[in-house]
């Protein structure tokens, strides 16, 4: 009996020839990401130690990641002491993934980390994120984890007691039509999962659709199949990974993928074709409340967000900004746009996608998370409703628990906010 | 014997427990006051100390989707709450273990505000309706973590264990 990629990975990462599902295992972790919650992990981290008489050592500094993007820059006084006081944990401790509020490498952590090419295919990554689930995409096991848990990671560099996961294999054929992509599929399919039909699940992708997808696209996916309750979702690396990899994050060192055997065990397999797929739209106020946008084309709209680690990329900005050129922000409508990293940001400056937002009256923010979670900017009025190419939509989600929000593609939103209302980009726009 | 004192239902998400406006709050000592924030009333209620140690949430399926905030759990843990419901999302329920957060997993569980619940090793029964509804078990995993008290307190003796072998 075969192993899936999950399975794979976790042997390897354990020591052992083979695993499958329900093992439980210890991996040693490649990859060790937080973002400001590093604040509450340093507090956890020092906890461990606490009346041991043993000096806190993080197991390899080399291994840990900490990105600032939930609030940057700092919305208030609180969040500046806690970014300083991991500034100065990071100084002391030598942890050079450092990546601090900067318009050159500063950015959304499930951006940053691909672009820099900490991420290996076959590599173990956690995160203090749910949406560490992106980074299956280069064809890595990675997993969300609370802040208790990273400090156990930290101080004995192996995730404790972790179940092996059964998988899921979702097969996608077909060729997107214009106006359609990553997020119309992904948003597809946690439709018909639900938001729990994929719980303690990984979701492995593939398929000719997949196969001719940029790593741009397979994040999208595997970002969000965490919204189907997925501990992860995977792309087995592929000659678009080596290609990301060494021409994009210039990774140079040899890389190692590994693959599903063909005999390997599913949970369950599911077909999806993306032929006949047409732009799709999660309603207020679960991700799983997805209809085609045939259903809900119409409704007004006062904010559009573009960017987040789901669809802040450069594809996506030129997606919308191809759309916007020469053309206006409606009336009533307030439209930000939140390039995913610094680096994106110079891309679409020297492309001119900048350029078509500003003119067309929509605000270019700073890289980072932005108004996604509610915590910083871009927060709803009562009774009002965005459209963002985000990826939750749950009740108080944008700051205020009497606003809506609708998730969609970044076509999407770009054709909405030059009508102020969900407009299908199918339809005059592209 | 516990009351119930809040009833939800299905994919109650980590930004209901505790709203991401308050994310800049991390502190296990100062998260319980945000507990529900935007149900006032509940909200009300735990801050004035109205609600017993013990008391029970009650929800349906996937308590505890979407982010991995640990703050949505240790702000229920600030108020000794017990969460009863159908079933929960994986890194809530990580999180719960890892922290010492009483949950109970009892598929199709049902009940309403006021229910006296008594939780077995085997079920909850409901004694307002006679109702029984026999628990999911923790998955396995976990075990060890709950029996050491929670994760801090595992990993210490894990540190204490691997620097005494001089690895």
């Amino acid at each position: 009996m075969g192993m899936t990629v999950v399975e794979k990975i976790l042997a390897r990462a354990a020591g052992l020839s083979r695993v499958q599902a329900g093992d439980v295992v210890e991996p040693a972790v490649d990859l060790a990401m937080s973002h400001e919650n590093a604040a509450l992990v340093v507090n956890q981290f020092f906890e461990v130690f606490k009346g041991t008489g043993l000096e806190p050592v993080i197991w390899d500094p080399s291994r840990v990641a900490i990105i600032f993007d939930h609030r940057v820059p700092a919305e208030s006084a609180k969040t500046a002491g806690n970014q300083k006081k991991v500034r100065e944990f990071v100084g002391r401790h030598m942890i050079r993934k450092f990546h601090d509020i900067r318009g050159d490498v500063g950015g959304i952590c499930h951006q940053i980390l691909p672009e820099n090419g900490y991420v290996r295919p076959g590599s173990v990554v956690v995160g203090t994120d749910s949406h560490t689930t992106s980074h299956g995409a280069l064809g890595a096991f990675a997993f969300g984890i609370g802040a208790t848990e990273m400090a156990s990671v930290w101080s004995l560099g192996v995730a404790v007691n972790i179940e092996v996961p059964r998988t899921i294999k979702v097969n996608v054929t077909g060729q997107f039509r214009k106006g359609v992509g990553p997020k119309d599929l992904i948003l597809r399919l946690i439709g018909l999962l639900t938001a729990q039909g994929a719980n303690f699940k990984v979701i492995e992708f593939h398929g000719e659709a997949i196969a001719q997808m940029s790593t741009s696209g397979r994040l999208v996916l595997c970002n969000m199949s965490v919204e189907a309750g997925a501990t992860s979702g995977i792309v087995p690396a592929d000659g678009e990974t080596t290609r990301y990899l060494r021409e994009e994050a210039h990774v140079t060192d040899p890389l190692h993928p590994v693959l599903p055997d063909p005999d390997a065990v599913y949970d369950q397999v599911l077909a999806l074709d993306v032929t006949d797929l047409g732009p799709q739209i999660a309603c207020p106020h679960t991700v799983d409340n997805v209809k085609g946008i045939e259903m809900v084309a119409g409704t007004k709209i006062h904010q559009v967000v573009i960017g987040s680690c789901t669809n802040g990329r450069l594809d996506d900005l030129e997606t919308a900004a191809r759309i916007m050129d020469g053309k206006k922000v409606a009336d009533g409508v307030r439209m930000l746009v939140f390039p995913a990293s610094g680096r994106i940001y110079s891309q679409a400056l020297e492309r001119g996608y900048v350029a078509s937002f500003v003119k067309a009256g929509a605000v270019v923010m700073n890289p980072g998370c932005g108004p996604c979670l509610g915590v910083h900017e871009g927060a709803l009025g009562d009774g009002e409703v965005a459209l963002s190419t985000t990826n939750r939509n749950f009740k108080g989600r944008m700051g205020n628990p009497n606003s809506e929000v609708y998730l969609c593609s970044p076509a999407v939103a770009a054709a909405s906010a030059l009508r102020g209302v969900i407009a299908d980009p199918r339809k005059g726009a592209l | 014997m516990a009351t119930v004192v809040l009833k939800l239902g299905d994919d109650i998400s980590t930004d209901v427990i505790y709203p991401g406006r308050y994310m800049a709050t991390v502190l296990p000592t100062e998260t319980p006051q945000f507990a529900f924030a935007d149900y006032t009333e509940f909200n009300e209620k735990l801050r004035s100390q109205q609600v017993a140690a013990g008391s029970v949430i009650l929800a349906g399926r996937n308590f505890g989707c979407g982010s991995s905030r640990e703050q949505a759990v240790s702000t229920l843990k600030g108020h000794e709450l017990t969460i009863v419901a159908g079933d929960f999302a994986r890194i809530f329920l990580q999180n719960a273990i890892n922290l010492g957060l009483r949950v109970v997993a009892a598929p199709g569980v049902r009940g309403t505000v006021g229910d006296e619940l008594e939780i077995t090793g085997e079920a909850v029964i409901n004694r307002s309706t006679g109702e029984r509804f026999p628990l999911q078990q923790i998955p396995r995993a976990r075990q060890a973590i709950m029996d050491a008290g929670g994760l801090i307190s595992y990993t210490r003796r894990r540190v204490l264990e691997q620097r005494s072998k001089g690895t």
